[in-house]
């Protein structure tokens, strides 16, 4: 034995540093309360009171005469939020985003499944590349090159022009509801837009639970005689619905919201977003706009509650 | 006797690497047979032959008679007890021992009943409504076996089944997989790198090494008989006595084995062996003690009862062995 420390213990750390990360870690509840500190005050103070706030608003009502806010309980401009022409607005909305969320999930599974199965090394890379690509450039950017690309000049037309295939194109635009005089126009271009636009957050998720799935489950399921449907009916896909589920919250909340792609893109009619844009801003109801807002709250709640009840988190 | 997975010039190659290279094999209907090898020799890879995860480059497989090439998993009558068991972990376990009756369209009764059968069979009754998260690491592998078998399957893959097991739940694992692959009379494959559990449990065993068999045979010639350095060296330890050796014995072979148990740390008796050396170091087994002595640069291992005093390090001593212990090897 050559060189033998004088102590085991080594002597207590100097300087305010030192004394800090000896108290943590006596006391590691207290280093929790101090990271947790500040973000949950954020979240319980700014982000849950205005959310109260907003809550409060829509059981106020406006005076139609004055256009002041009556501050007195009342369920009027609930009432005023199902008149058949609002009620139009919240059912257009709706009826959007499940399209939307349904058909970003068709997309997204085979692109999750490919990259959390087959991707290794640099496919991986190129697959989180273009998945993210999208999401660096600004959102009005893409929704106007997108007003571009549908316009009736735009490349799309052209592009069926050349396959001969433009009847195609003018008899889905002649269709009710979803035509219109181009797709810029059309529900039909606001659909596409949402999609694209949504697509990341739907991928993400789906690709993050197909990931944890061992693929050996999916051999079991063969060993077993489950055919590739099977598999994908039985193990697969209950197995990847949190994914699915969590994607669809962003697609279906973000579409629910949404006051700019509609605007731009589609044809004048309202959507929520829209809608509470207007009323807060030139029509200056506050409580009818405080009420449009509950709607996808109430709706989100609904489908987490009904999502849960059917066991799409049964496997996380 | 029927064949049950007949093996002919079968070579599965990923790239570069040789997984399994020209392996033949002949596996008896209501055998249990074991590939034994260490990890990365291809006795997995062969086992995945078998259950159709993976398809040969070249040669044939026959199962029952039947050609296997370019048939999916699930329309093979295999059925496999993966290594880390592949649960589904969202079923309940009476589902999941039912998984295969269901894919295949049993009634729903049936398929209860014939799923709780099997789990009593694996001693696990009422274990049913259960997930496998709440099941510990042998339950799951009597779960395992019991979704397997419940398909009645003509031949069971079994890959690596009591790795992750502790030696005393191994030991009566064993046993039941024994009793089990009696009773039923299913063709058995078991891969393992134990070659401890190959020993006591096939009745035939292939040592693998680098994709090929090193040798096909039962327990007591694989281990008393190698025909290889590596085989005599992986299945229980053989000394490889070197050229110079053997001539020094009078043997013709280039290579010869000797097992540890089979060599005494006394003089010769009548009509026995013996070579002279040193204590060379010596390690204490529970029954025996493992003493390695150096007969001219070469170490060899004795394997000496507890109860026998051994004499310290350096000291000189004869080690002796009967003729007929002594096996000629094909290689080194």
């Amino acid at each position: 034995m050559t060189v033998v420390a004088e102590s085991i213990i080594l002597p207590e750390r100097r300087g305010t540093a030192g004394r800090l990360s000896d108290f943590f870690w006596r006391h590691p509840h207290v280093l929790l309360a101090v990271l947790l500190g500040p973000p949950l005050l954020w979240l319980g103070v700014v982000y849950l009171g205005s959310l109260f706030a907003l809550l409060l608003q829509s059981f106020f009502s406006i005076d139609d005469f004055s256009g002041l806010i009556n501050y007195e309980f009342t369920l009027a401009t609930y009432r005023q939020l199902l008149s058949e022409a609002n009620l139009d607005i919240i059912i257009r909305t709706i009826s959007m985003a499940a399209a939307v969320t349904l058909v970003s999930a068709l997309i997204a599974f085979p692109i999750a499944y490919y990259a959390a199965r087959y991707a290794r090394g640099k496919w991986k890379v190129l697959f989180y590349l273009g998945v993210m690509l999208p999401l660096w450039s600004s959102y009005l950017v893409k929704i106007y090159a997108w007003k571009l690309i549908l316009a009736k000049e735009g490349i799309l037309t052209w592009f069926f022009e050349r396959l001969n295939l433009l009847w195609l194109l003018d008899a889905w635009l002649s269709l009710p509801v979803v035509g219109g005089n181009s797709l810029s126009v059309s529900y039909t271009g606001t659909f596409i837009v949402f999609v694209y636009v949504w697509m990341p957050f739907m991928i993400l998720p789906i690709q993050a639970a197909l990931e944890r799935v061992p693929s050996n489950l999916i051999e079991a399921s063969s060993d077993l005689g489950g055919t590739p449907a099977q598999t994908f009916r039985y193990v697969l896909f209950p197995l990847a619905l949190p994914g699915i589920v969590a994607g669809s919250i962003f697609t279906f909340s973000l579409t629910l919201g949404d006051y700019i792609i509609p605007q731009i893109i589609g044809s004048s009619r309202l959507f929520i977003g829209q809608a509470v844009y207007a009323q807060q801003g030139t029509a200056g109801n506050i409580p009818l706009a405080a009420a449009f807002t509950v709607v996808p709250i109430v709706i989100m709640g609904l489908y987490l509650w009904m999502a849960k009840r059917m066991g799409a988190f049964d496997a996380l | 006797m029927t064949t049950a997975v007949l093996f002919d010039n079968v070579s599965r190659y990923f790239g570069a690497v040789h997984a399994v290279d020209r392996v033949n094999l002949d596996i008896a209907e209501g055998e249990f047979f074991a590939m034994l090898g260490p990890s990365g020799s291809g006795k997995t890879t062969c086992l995945r032959l078998m259950a159709g995860f993976e398809q040969p480059t070249g040669g044939h497989i026959e199962i029952f008679g039947e050609t296997a090439e370019g048939v999916p998993p699930y329309r093979r009558s295999v059925n496999t007890v993966f290594q880390d068991y592949a649960l589904f972990p969202h079923l309940s376990i009476l589902d999941n021992v039912a998984y295969g009756l269901m894919v295949k369209g049993g009634a729903r009764e049936e398929r209860r009943k014939a799923a709780e059968d099997a789990l009593a069979m694996v001693k696990l009754p009422g274990y049913g409504t259960r997930r496998p998260g709440q099941l510990s690491g042998g339950q799951r592998q009597r779960v395992a076996l019991a979704r397997a078998l419940v398909n009645k399957p003509k031949v069971l893959l079994l890959d690596e089944p009591l790795g992750a097991l502790d030696l005393k739940l191994r030991e009566q694992m064993q046993e039941e997989l024994k009793s089990l692959q009696k009773s039923l009379g299913i063709t058995f494959v078991f891969v393992t790198h134990d070659q401890g559990e190959a020993l006591s449990m096939a009745d035939r065993i292939a040592v693998f090494n680098e994709g090929r068999i090193q040798q096909l045979g039962r327990p007591e010639e694989v281990y008393n008989q190698p025909k290889t350095r590596f085989v005599a060296d992986f299945v229980g330890s053989s000394n490889v006595l070197s050229t110079k050796l053997c001539q020094r014995l009078g043997l013709k072979a280039a290579f010869a084995s000797l097992r540890p148990e089979a060599i005494a740390l006394a003089a010769p008796s009548n009509g026995a062996l013996s070579l002279a050396g040193t204590i060379a170091g010596q390690s204490f087994l529970g029954a025996t003690n493992r003493v390695f002595v150096d007969v001219d640069g070469a170490r060899i291992a004795v394997a000496s009862p507890a109860a026998h005093a051994v004499p310290p390090i350096g000291s000189p001593v004869t080690i002796s062995f009967a003729a007929r212990d002594l096996h000629p090897m094909e290689d080194a």
